[in-house]
């Protein structure tokens, strides 16, 4: 600790190159938080209480529709405790940009199936009332400002009703929290049974499956038994993990992590260049300085020391400030204002960054430390 | 530092040094002996390229001779390791240079603290010691001052105060003086020869000028890597 007033009279000793080397560090590692919670958003979302279930698919596409009646013939297979299904809604409440996903369910079923969402009994009974009630996600309620008993027009560019007219009204009889934060509260469910007898077209066809297993370590046989039993119809499946079906859906997208460790491996090997020569020149300048300190006792450990310290002091200042600054911003939430609703900076990520920057620091200072440390002391003097 | 051969503080025994240019050898010092008793203020002058700053750093165990032996104190340099060097700096050495090397990112009391931050000392003490040496150059008042803000002479004693402030042994001045004006050299001469004369201060100064090798206790010339007692004509 003694020596860090002269460690940091060293930093402030050109400020303007101090401060664009600190700024261009704070960009990357703000940068480095951005990714990380879009990846999280994209590939990380998966509950803990998915383990359990599987997501059974059209084998051709998720936009493929299933017969409603596989439900039975999956219930039937030994391991399979439930199924229930959910379908594409695509909706509009008022403006394209206010996204977020809707789904008809058979809430007798789903709610059970999804523990992870916590819905008040009372609400529930209220839904299971209402044939055109719906329950919504607590962020999307808060987003609209949406309460119990409001109702909501939803236009949906898919699904129209018998009429012709493809905006639907819905109910809200209840708001459903998450059991965690990685929980998606922006979804909103309504019933099957008032999508059924409304939509105009697809009878009895449904999106897709999710089916709860008994044993979770049986699921990828059971998944196999699944797309075996309706092997050669006219609707083969592809069953999987919810962990799976995920990752394949933001593979649509491309490889999520390797596109991130990509921009962030560039970033990093350009911030590396940029401190790595601003610790040069700073050494440089100060050779006669290094002679002096040799010259009344510091040995080259004391020189090697000094000079990593003050690389890892500018890495760590610029990194936390960057991480910092990125914790605040990602936690105003989903910038694209529904795409991503599990936008966040894991705490994971976070510990990681600060890895980084520290590793940072030593890797741009080791070699002007080493120049430093075997600098002789008379050359040293001799270019004052 | 070991009690024997007291009387005589700096022993150089048949040093030589060479420098090697690719091929070519350039012998800077030859069968080299000088000694040095402890208490004398000792003035080493000689035409330029004669070897007087490579003596003073083979003294100061900045540098090792290619031959021959340096005992301060009665202790061989030779012996000791790189980082037991640098401790015996730490310990036992002050330096004076020319262009005064202060640090110019820190005050003058933080420049005179630099060696005490090799001690054990706490901040206090270290506080209690820079102060005493601030004081004894006449500095007190500037001692939140930085380089920059400082005359030469002022500069120039914040750098004797950075070389007593440990207390050293021997105090090793490469031509304090080269850098200043005549007054302000006169004043930097006064120090040098009350801390030699009041505190016992062993000194060997490098200097060109005559003027300041008047203040010395004794002179020897250098030329081309040999020492004579009078100047080479």
């Amino acid at each position: 600790m003694k020596f860090l007033p002269v460690i940091w009279s060293n930093l402030k000793r050109k400020k303007l190159r101090t401060t664009l080397t600190l700024l261009s560090i704070l960009v990357a590692f703000v940068l480095f938080g951005f990714l990380s919670a879009i990846k999280q958003a994209l590939a990380g979302g998966i509950s803990l209480e998915g383990a359990n279930r599987l997501v059974v698919r059209h084998k051709v596409s998720i936009i493929q529709l299933l017969p409603e009646s596989y439900k039975a013939r999956m219930e039937r297979i030994p391991g399979v405790s439930a199924a229930t299904h959910l379908t594409w809604f695509g909706g509009i409440y008022q403006d394209p940009k206010n996204f977020f996903a809707q789904m008809p369910v058979v809430p007798e079923e789903f709610l059970p199936m999804h523990q992870e969402f916590l819905l008040k009994p009372e609400e529930k009974q209220a839904w299971l009332r209402t044939r055109t009630g719906c329950i919504v996600g607590r962020k999307t309620a808060e987003k609209f400002h949406w309460k119990i008993g409001d109702k909501v027009p939803i236009q949906s560019a898919i699904w129209a009703q018998t009429d012709g007219n493809h905006t639907w009204e819905f109910e809200v009889t209840g708001i459903f929290d998450g059991k965690d934060k990685n929980t998606d509260t922006t979804q909103m469910f309504f019933r099957y049974d008032y999508f059924e007898e409304a939509r105009i077209g697809a009878k009895g066809q449904v999106g897709w499956y999710i089916v709860r297993v008994a044993d979770p370590a049986q699921a990828p046989q059971i998944a196999k038994a699944i797309d075996a039993e309706f092997a050669n119809s006219p609707a083969e499946t592809k069953a999987e993990t919810e962990g799976a079906f995920v990752q394949a859906f933001t593979r649509q997208i491309g490889d999520i992590a390797l596109i991130t460790a990509s921009i962030m491996g560039a970033v990093f090997f350009t911030i590396l260049l940029v401190t790595g020569n601003t610790m040069s020149q700073s050494v440089r300048e100060r050779t006669g300085e290094i002679g002096v300190l040799k010259a009344i006792g510091f040995n080259q450990g004391q020189v090697l020391g000094l000079i990593l310290a003050e690389s890892c002091l500018i890495s760590l200042l610029g990194g936390v400030a960057g991480l910092g600054l990125a914790w605040v911003m990602i936690g105003r939430g989903d910038p694209t204002g529904g795409m991503l609703p599990l936008f966040a900076f894991p705490v994971r990520d976070l510990a990681i960054g600060f890895i980084i920057s520290i590793v940072l620091g030593v890797v741009t200072g080791v070699f002007p430390a080493i120049y430093a440390m075997r600098l002789r002391v008379a050359d040293a003097l001799r270019r004052i | 530092m070991s009690n024997a051969n007291s009387e005589i503080l700096v022993d150089v025994d048949g040093v030589e040094m060479v420098f090697r240019r690719g091929a070519e050898e350039i012998h800077v010092l030859k069968d080299l002996h000088l000694k040095v008793p402890k208490g004398e203020f000792l003035a080493l002058m000689g035409p330029s390229g004669s070897g007087k700053s490579t003596l003073l750093n083979l003294i100061g165990g900045l540098d090792r001779p290619t031959r021959g032996k340096v005992r301060i104190g009665g202790e061989p340099l030779e012996g000791l390791s790189d980082r037991r060097l640098a401790d015996w700096r730490a310990r036992h050495i002050g330096f004076v240079f020319q262009l005064y090397n202060l640090v110019p990112v820190l005050s003058a009391e933080r420049n005179v603290e630099l060696p005490l931050l090799l001690t054990h000392l706490t901040k206090a003490q270290r506080q209690k010691h820079v102060a005493a040496a601030l004081n004894m150059v006449g500095l007190s008042q500037r001692a939140r001052h930085f380089p920059r803000t400082l005359s030469g002479g002022e500069q120039q004693r914040v750098g004797i105060a950075r070389a007593i402030v440990t207390d050293p042994t021997l105090l090793l001045c490469d031509e304090p003086t080269g850098d200043l004006d005549r007054k302000a050299g006169d004043e930097i001469l006064d120090l040098l020869q009350a801390l030699n004369r009041e505190q016992g201060k062993t000194i060997i100064m490098v200097t060109h000028d005559p003027h300041a090798s008047a203040r010395a206790s004794r002179t020897v010339y250098l030329n081309k890597g040999q020492l004579a007692s009078e100047p080479l004509q």
